[in-house]
């Protein structure tokens, strides 16, 4: 078994549109959450979310490319073009050949999908954009990935709703671990505003209609988001033979399924996914200091997943600093849990944790030390990064900083 | 006479719950009909199809029981007939 470092990591998000962007707007307890511009939202129930502005698609890409790229996809080839050029990937054609891609994402394309049905269904057109499928497929980020690399070994994409690209990282973990690739870029994007979308969500009723609040006792659902995030994976040993810094190791991953409800969480179920990553690290459940939540904002998520966490680590637990970033960046869904790992690793390298924005008021029901609103300076050896989804899936991450 | 505003409510969750109507009484609670988070979300669904309304999150969110869901429906429903034109 090889340890695992990560030497490359890549963000576009809402809260901004590389990984020094994130981190700056993540640690200063800034909230990207704002009106939706970039459609009419005059027939929405809500109309907030979290947008990656001042994107400029035809400053990353030929027009030739952009044709073949839905926004998913986009998000996760930007994202992956920054995390491998951090990691200064040393290519070869062994690496070439072995290496993986494993990309998370709910939706994929859907958004090119409703382009191209919305002229069937309302312009009374009889074909669909002949690219529609290619546009949409869920795998196409791992494909575009692939292809601007030339990366063949194992690539493949995971859609487990808001846990996808946690899983997604969790398995590259583990096949870099045991040998069977020798690197990997994992991680996941999701491009979730386009008016089917929003209101499938809307039905939903978990949206707030006014900002995400995590832990908060007014809090009043979640706020969407969207973007991409990509690691680069690497045995610790091959990263520090060819001097690349390691910026923190992933030592564990825990999956677990609640088989009990298909919207309702458990808290039982996300305690065994936590007990999972921790046993897989292979540390004591004292060794992690920090939980970068899943911290939804709505009422369920929110009292269930603290209710995990007293489950998973007893009275531990109380000496815990937890926050959700997803106040900042939204709820990103397929991306959410690459963008949680993205923030849980700076969040050990810079000895700084990320706050809960928009938190007014203590609820009760999650009673644990939350960060309310400021950054804390605080050096942790250990964190977990939280993934739970509808369909009961939970993913959980474990990182360890490497100092 | 045209079914009054419970009436329709009760029906709504009857068909929607696949009940015989005489077992959905507005003294019925949502855990004797078994009716989950996700059953409510359809029944709502459903009732702002029915009357033509729109039903607030977290006005919905109050609602503990049948009598309240049907005293909500109505009070939205008078609402609308009041602000709507009369012809």
């Amino acid at each position: 078994m090889r340890r695992v470092a990560i030497t490359g990591m890549g963000v576009i998000s809402a809260s901004g549109r590389n990984q020094g962007e994130f981190w700056r707007t993540l640690s200063t307890g800034i909230s990207a959450i704002d009106v939706i511009s970039s459609l009419d939202v005059s027939q929405m129930r809500f109309k907030n979310a979290a947008e990656v502005r001042g994107y400029d698609p035809e400053s990353e890409f030929s027009p030739k490319d952009l044709a073949l790229l839905d926004r998913f996809a986009q998000f996760a080839l930007t994202s992956a073009n920054e995390a491998v050029s951090q990691a200064g990937v040393e290519w070869s054609d062994d690496l070439r050949e072995r290496s993986a891609i494993v990309t998370g994402s709910c939706l994929g394309g859907r958004g090119s999908e409703e382009a191209g049905y919305w002229e069937l269904f309302h312009h009374n057109r009889t074909r669909v954009h002949p690219l529609t499928i290619p546009l949409s497929m869920s795998n196409a980020g791992a494909s575009h990935i692939s292809m601007r690399y030339g990366i063949q070994g194992p690539v493949y994409t995971v859609s487990t709703a808001c846990s996808s690209s946690a899983h997604a990282i969790g398995q590259a973990f583990w096949m870099v671990r045991s040998g069977m690739a020798p690197m990997a870029i994992a991680g996941g994007s999701e491009a979730p505003i386009f008016i089917g979308g929003l209101k499938a969500w809307e039905a939903m009723r978990v949206i707030s209609k006014d900002t995400c609040r995590p832990f908060s006792a007014d809090r009043s659902g979640l706020v969407l988001g969207e973007g991409g995030a990509m690691l680069v994976l690497e045995p610790l040993e091959v990263a520090l033979a060819r001097g690349v810094q390691p910026l923190a190791e992933i030592v564990g991953f825990g999956m677990s399924s609640d088989a009990s409800h298909i919207t309702q969480p458990s808290p039982e179920g996300a305690a065994r996914a936590m007990r999972n990553a921790i046993a897989d690290s292979g540390m004591a459940a004292e060794q992690f200091g920090y939980i970068n939540a899943h911290g939804t904002g709505t009422q369920a998520n929110d009292r269930t997943e603290i209710a995990g966490i007293r489950a998973a680590f007893g009275a531990h637990a109380g000496h815990m600093a937890i926050s959700s970033t997803k106040s900042m960046h939204g709820h990103a869904l397929g991306a959410a849990g690459a963008l949680e790992a993205v923030a849980s690793i700076l969040s050990l390298r810079h000895g700084i944790l990320p706050p809960t924005a928009n938190y007014t008021a203590p609820d009760p029901e999650c009673d644990l030390d939350v960060i309310p609103n400021e950054a804390r300076k605080v050096e942790v050896e250990a964190c977990l990064s939280n993934s739970f989804a509808f369909g009961g899936l939970n993913a959980v991450l474990a990182f360890k900083a490497y100092r | 006479m045209s079914e009054s505003i419970q009436g329709r409510v009760l029906r709504v969750i009857a068909t929607k719950q696949r009940l015989p109507i005489e077992s959905v009484r507005p003294e019925s609670t949502f855990e004797e009909l078994e009716i989950d988070s996700l059953d409510r979300l359809n029944i709502l669904f459903d009732l702002e199809g029915e009357f033509e309304i729109e039903i607030d999150d977290e006005e919905a969110k109050k609602v503990t029981n049948l009598r309240e869901m049907i005293a909500g429906i109505e009070h939205l429903v008078n609402a609308k007939a009041q602000s709507s034109p009369t012809d």
